[in-house]
């Protein structure tokens, strides 16, 4: 019996002697790492839904923290990582004009017309 | 001289022949059963909470590992022994865990260098035995396998980050590898036991298995910027897989055996 494992199905590529993590460890701020939020997908078809936030330095170790802190008891098939700095998210203040709207129009939802007897399939 | 009574001849008790399926199946399981161990000593205490999270995880994963090997290595044994009597009441000379394993975790770097060393140990070897003439050995070889491909992972890429990082991390991991390295050809040291194993289509060729072993490592070790200390000397004669550790593995074994010791039989 001997072993066919190669590193390509184990550790990521990285260059020898790039310097990159160096590069990148020194582009980060001093007392914390980079936020990342993430999502978790319970199975085939279903969305991606968002599970909670983490600290990691690259998007390769926030998905591998990812995959521990969210997906480690199971129930998960897929994950997306997201920089937190790249989600844009209404404010309170826009609480009013952008949802209240939406909240006395009962015509806005397709319950509100009677379907004709006889009608299938709908 | 004639008038002097013969002294009896002191014989020793006849050594029962060794059951080799058991002894084997111990190595595996306490080479998982004590690293766990050491990397459970992180838990609370990890540099940031997901990697506490990360580390107790591979702990959790090769303390299962360990319950499955030594479950079979008590049926082997047939004394009745079951994975937590072999976990819990054995003394430091039954322990058949490799040394790597049983050293204190010192810093993260050495933490990681040691856990890495280990992983892709754990890959080549799984590796192989899941494709053992022990179906029982093989089923619980591929289970273990999927798992110690995603630790090889997370401890390849700490060698990345640490390696290939600031001074201080390059020179700490570097400082580990250079302690660890005369650990390693243990792992790979073969006796009578492996031989029977290997003979029989159960266990891996482990001499045979060195090569692909030290290609995996090194390779993540240059990517690292990393060096690898020349090959050392194997310790000579008894090793771990025989019984014989370094002194830190009893203060391990206190730690980790109290509870069971002081209220045996305790369910909680």
């Amino acid at each position: 019996m001997s072993s066919t494992i190669t590193n390509q199905e184990l550790v990521r590529e990285h260059p020898a002697a790039s310097g990159a993590v160096a590069e990148q460890a020194a582009a980060l701020p001093k007392d914390e790492w980079p936020l990342w939020e993430v999502f978790t997908q319970s199975e085939q078809g279903a969305p991606h839904e968002h599970a909670g936030s983490l600290h990691a330095v690259d998007a390769g170790q926030a998905l591998q923290n990812a995959r521990d802190v969210y997906a480690r008891r199971g129930g998960v098939i897929s994950l997306w990582v997201v920089p937190g700095g790249a989600i844009t998210a209404s404010t309170p203040g826009d609480a009013g004009p952008f949802f209240d709207p939406g909240a006395d129009k009962a015509y806005r939802h397709p319950q509100f017309y009677k379907v004709p007897r006889g009608v299938r399939g709908v | 001289m004639t008038s002097a009574p013969a002294t009896p001849a002191i014989t020793p008790a006849p050594k029962p022949a060794p059951n080799a399926r058991f002894e084997f199946l111990l190595r595996l399981g306490d080479d998982r059963l004590v690293l766990g161990h050491r990397l459970a000593e992180w838990c609370g205490h990890g540099p940031i909470l997901e990697e506490d999270i990360a580390l107790s995880n591979v702990a959790l994963d090769l303390l299962g590992q360990a319950t499955m090997f030594l479950r079979l290595a008590g049926q082997a044994e047939g004394q009745g022994r079951d994975e937590d009597a072999l976990a819990f009441f054995r003394e430091a000379l039954d322990f058949r865990n490799c040394q790597l394993a049983e050293l204190p975790k010192g810093d993260f770097a050495f933490t990681i260098a040691r856990q890495f060393l280990f992983d892709v140990y754990a890959v080549v070897t799984l590796d192989a035995l899941s494709r053992s003439r022990d179906a029982e050995v093989a089923a619980v070889a591929a289970k273990s396998l999927k798992e110690a491909k995603y630790h090889v992972r997370h401890s390849g890429e700490w060698v990345l980050k640490l390696g290939d990082g600031t001074a201080d991390s390059h020179a700490r991991i570097q400082r580990a590898f250079d302690a660890l390295w005369r650990y390693t050809p243990e792992l790979f040291a073969a006796d009578a036991i492996d031989a029977a194993m290997r003979d029989a289509g159960v266990g891996p060729d482990l001499p045979a298995l060195r090569e692909s072993w030290t290609a995996l490592v090194r390779d993540v070790v240059h990517r690292a910027t990393l060096t690898l200390p020349h090959d050392a000397p194997p310790i000579a004669g008894r090793n771990g897989r025989t019984g014989a550790h370094t002194e830190h593995l009893g203060h391990m074994l206190a730690e980790m055996q109290i509870v069971a010791r002081s209220h045996p039989g305790a369910t909680w």
